[in-house]
C-alpha cells in the first residue's frame, strides 16, 4: 500500500548539515495500523511529513496506492492529497469556522457540491460522536472533540490513508483512549490505513498491528507490536516496553524472591501471555475444571491488537497430580507459556 | 458663541472628510491587504518565497512610509492631475490618501496574516488546496479581527491626513478650521471642527472595535 525507499531529508541552516530522517526504506500493508516510535527529535514528524509532502525529500520515493507521490508536479500533489487524510497533535482548525465548516473545508477545495457537503458532514458528525455540537466554533470545544473535528476532516474526501502525528499527546489519558478508539474503528470499518507517530508505547500497544522504532533518523527496529514487546532488541526498544511494562528484570527477581519466601505451600507457576486470543477466560476455566486451588499473586497484562501480553504468577495447591493435569491443560489447549518458579515438596 | 458659523458650510465640509476618509479607507483597505499579502508570501518560508520580490515589496513600503505626508501631496501633484484633472477638491485628495496610508497598513496586514497558525495553513496544504483558496479561505478569515483592528488605527490616521490636506485644498473640516477658522480669528469654529472631528474619530473606533470583537471566535 505504502512503499516507501532510501527516503532522506537534510536541512540545512547556518552552514550546518542535519540529517533529520536518513535512508529510511519501509513497507506498509493495505488496511494496517502502523506505529512509529521514537523519542523527541528522532525525526518522526519529519518523516510523516515527507509522505504528503508538506516536507519536500532531499532523496528517495514514496509511493502511495501505486501513485508515485515523490514524482508528482504540484498540481497533481494537491489532487493525491486530498486522498491522504492528516490529523495532528494541536488539531490545527480554524477558529473561524464552525464544526460544520470546518469539516466542510476539504469538500470546498475537492469541489464538492454543496447539497452533498452538507449531507457528507452530516455524516462524518455522526461518525465521530459530535451530534448536536455542529454550530459550535473551535474555542468552545474540548481537546477531545477537537481532535474529533480533526480526525472528521482528515476523512472528508474518504482517503485511504490516513497520517497521525501526535494525535494523542495533547489530551489527557481518558481522552486519549476515546480517540484511539475512534481511530480503531475507523480502521475496521472503512478499511483504512492508518500510519501513527507518537512517542508513548501505550499508544502502539493499544492500537498498532506494526511498529517501527526510530532513532536519529533510522528505523532501528520493527514488526509485530506483540513480537516487539516479547523480544525488543534494541536498547531503545526496551526503554519503550519498560514505559508500559514497568518491568526491569532486577526488580522482578526481588519481587520473586518474595514471594517464594512468602507463599510455601503448593506450586508457584509464572504464566506467560503472549497475544492469547482464543482462550481468555483461562482462570476461571482452571477452576471449573481441575479441583485445585488458584490464587493469584503478582502479574500485569496489557491488551495489544494481537491479544493479551504479560505475565502472571499463581500459586496452585492441592493434589499434586490435579495441578499436573491443570499446567498440562494450559500447554495443551492454549498459546500461555508456563514456567514453574517453585515446586513445593 | 457660535456666531460666527454658518452650519450648511460647515455640513459641507462634514460630508467633505466623511468622503475622503470613507473612499479612501476602502483604497487602502484593498492596496494595503495586497502590500501585506505579497509580504508575507515572498517572506522566508512562504508560498512564494523570494529574496528580491520581498525587498523590492519592503522598500516601496518603507520609502512611501518615510515621506511626510504634506510633502507626499505635493510630490504627488502631476499624477493627481493625470489621473484626477484637478489638484483642488475632496477627489484630488484621494490618490495621496490612499498612497500615504496604504504602505502603513500593508504593515498591519502583514502582521496580521503572520499571526495566523502555521499549523491551520499546513493543515490546508495537507488538503491540497491551492494557493488562492489559502489566502480567502485561511488567510483572510483568520486574520480578520487583527485585519479590522488595524483597519480602525489606519482610518483614524487617514482623519488626520484629511486634515492636512485640506490646508492644501481639498476641503472637509481641515480647510473649514483653518480658512474660516483660523485664518479670520473665528476662533468659535477652529473648536467647532474640532469636536466635529473627535466625533468622527470616535464612532469609527467603537465600530471599529465592536466588529473585531464580534468576527473573533477564538
Ligand atoms: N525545518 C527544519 N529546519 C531545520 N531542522 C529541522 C526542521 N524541522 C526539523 N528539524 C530537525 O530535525 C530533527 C527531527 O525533528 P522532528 O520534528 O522530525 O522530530 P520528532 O521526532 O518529531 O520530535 P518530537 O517528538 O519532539 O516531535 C530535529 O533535530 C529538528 O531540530
Ligand atoms: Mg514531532
Amino acid at each position: 500500500m505504502i512503499s516507501i525507499k532510501g527516503l532522506r531529508k537534510v536541512f540545512t541552516s547556518e552552514n550546518k548539515e542535519l540529517t533529520a530522517v536518513d535512508d529510511l526504506t519501509l513497507d506498509i500493508k493495505e488496511g494496517e495500523i502502523f506505529g512509529v516510535i521514537g523519542y523527541s527529535g528522532a525525526g518522526k514528524s519529519t518523516f510523516i511529513r515527507l509522505l504528503n509532502r508538506l516536507e519536500e525529500p532531499s532523496s528517495g520515493n514514496v509511493v502511495i496506492d501505486k501513485q508515485e507521490i515523490t514524482a508528482l508536479k504540484a498540481n497533481e500533489l494537491r489532487t493525491a492529497r486530498q486522498d491522504i487524510g492528516m490529523i495532528f497533535q494541536h488539531f490545527n482548525l480554524l477558529w473561524s469556522r464552525t464544526v460544520e465548516d470546518n469539516i466542510a473545508f476539504p469538500l470546498e477545495i475537492a469541489g464538492v457540491p454543496k447539497a452533498e457537503r452538507v449531507n457528507r458532514v452530516q455524516e462524518l458528525i455522526r461518525l465521530v460522536g459530535l451530534s448536536g455540537r455542529e454550530k459550535a466554533y473551535p474555542s468552545q470545544l474540548s481537546g477531545g472533540q477537537k481532535q474529533r473535528v480533526g480526525i472528521a476532516r482528515a476523512l472528508a474526501n474518504n482517503p485511504k490513508v490516513l497520517l497521525c502525528d501526535e494525535a494523542t499527546s495533547a489530551l489527557d489519558p481518558e481522552t486519549t483512549n476515546a480517540i484511539l478508539d475512534l481511530l480503531v474503528d475507523i480502521n475496521q470499518n472503512l478499511g483504512l490505513t492508518i500510519i501513527l507517530i507518537t512517542h508513548e508505547m501505550h499508544v502502539i500497544r493499544k492500537i498498532c498491528h506494526r511498529v517501527a522504532v526510530m532513532e536519529q533518523g533510522k528505523i532501528v527496529e520493527q514488526g509485530d507490536v506483540l513480537e516487539v514487546f516479547t523480544h525488543p532488541k534494541e536498547k531503545v526498544t526496551k526503554k519503550f516496553v519498560a514505559q508500559v511494562m514497568g518491568s526491569d528484570e532486577h526488580d522482578q527477581s526481588e519481587e520473586l524472591y518474595y514471594l517464594i519466601e512468602n507463599f510455601k505451600k503448593g506450586k508457584l507457576i509464572r504464566l506467560h501471555f503472549l497475544g492469547e486470543t482464543t482462550n481468555q477466560t483461562l482462570i476461571s476455566q482452571l477452576a471449573k475444571n481441575f479441583p485445585v486451588d488458584i490464587n493469584i499473586l503478582q502479574g500485569k497484562i496489557t491488551q495489544t491488537q494481537a491479544g493479551g501480553y504479560g505475565t502472571l504468577v499463581i500459586q496452585f495447591s492441592g493434589d499434586s497430580s490435579e495441578i499436573e493435569k491443570a499446567i498440562q491443560f494450559i500447554q495443551k489447549e492454549t498459546s500461555v507459556e508456563v514456567e514453574v518458579i517453585k515446586d513445593a515438596k | 458663541m457660535l456666531s460666527n458659523i454658518k452650519f450648511d458650510d460647515i455640513w459641507t465640509a462634514t460630508y467633505e472628510t466623511l468622503y475622503m476618509t470613507i473612499i479612501a479607507l476602502i483604497g487602502t483597505a484593498i492596496l494595503g491587504v495586497l502590500l501585506g499579502l505579497l509580504l508575507y508570501l515572498t517572506s522566508k518560508d512562504g508560498i512564494w518565497e523570494s529574496k528580491t520580490a520581498n525587498a523590492v515589496v519592503a522598500s516601496i513600503v518603507n520609502v512611501f512610509r518615510a515621506i511626510p505626508f504634506i510633502i507626499l501631496i505635493l510630490l504627488l501633484f502631476p499624477f493627481t492631475d493625470f489621473i484626477i484633472g484637478t489638484v483642488r477638491g475632496p477627489t484630488a485628495a484621494l490618490p495621496a490618501l490612499i498612497i500615504g496610508s496604504a504602505p502603513f497598513y500593508g504593515r498591519l496586514a502583514e502582521i496580521a496574516f503572520r499571526e495566523v497558525d502555521k499549523g491551520v495553513v499546513e493543515a490546508a496544504h495537507s488538503m491540497g488546496a491551492k494557493t488562492r483558496t489559502i489566502i480567502f479561505k485561511v488567510l483572510l478569515p483568520e486574520s480578520m479581527p487583527a485585519l479590522i483592528s488595524g483597519l480602525t488605527v489606519t482610518a483614524i490616521a487617514l482623519i488626520g491626513f484629511t486634515a492636512m490636506a485640506g490646508v492644501i485644498g481639498a476641503g472637509g473640516l481641515g480647510d473649514f478650521a483653518y480658512f474660516y477658522g483660523f485664518q479670520r480669528r473665528q476662533f468659535d469654529v477652529v473648536l467647532l471642527c474640532t469636536i466635529l472631528i473627535l466625533v468622527i474619530v470616535f464612532i469609527i473606533q467603537f465600530i471599529g472595535d465592536l466588529t473585531s470583537n464580534k468576527i473573533d471566535k477564538r
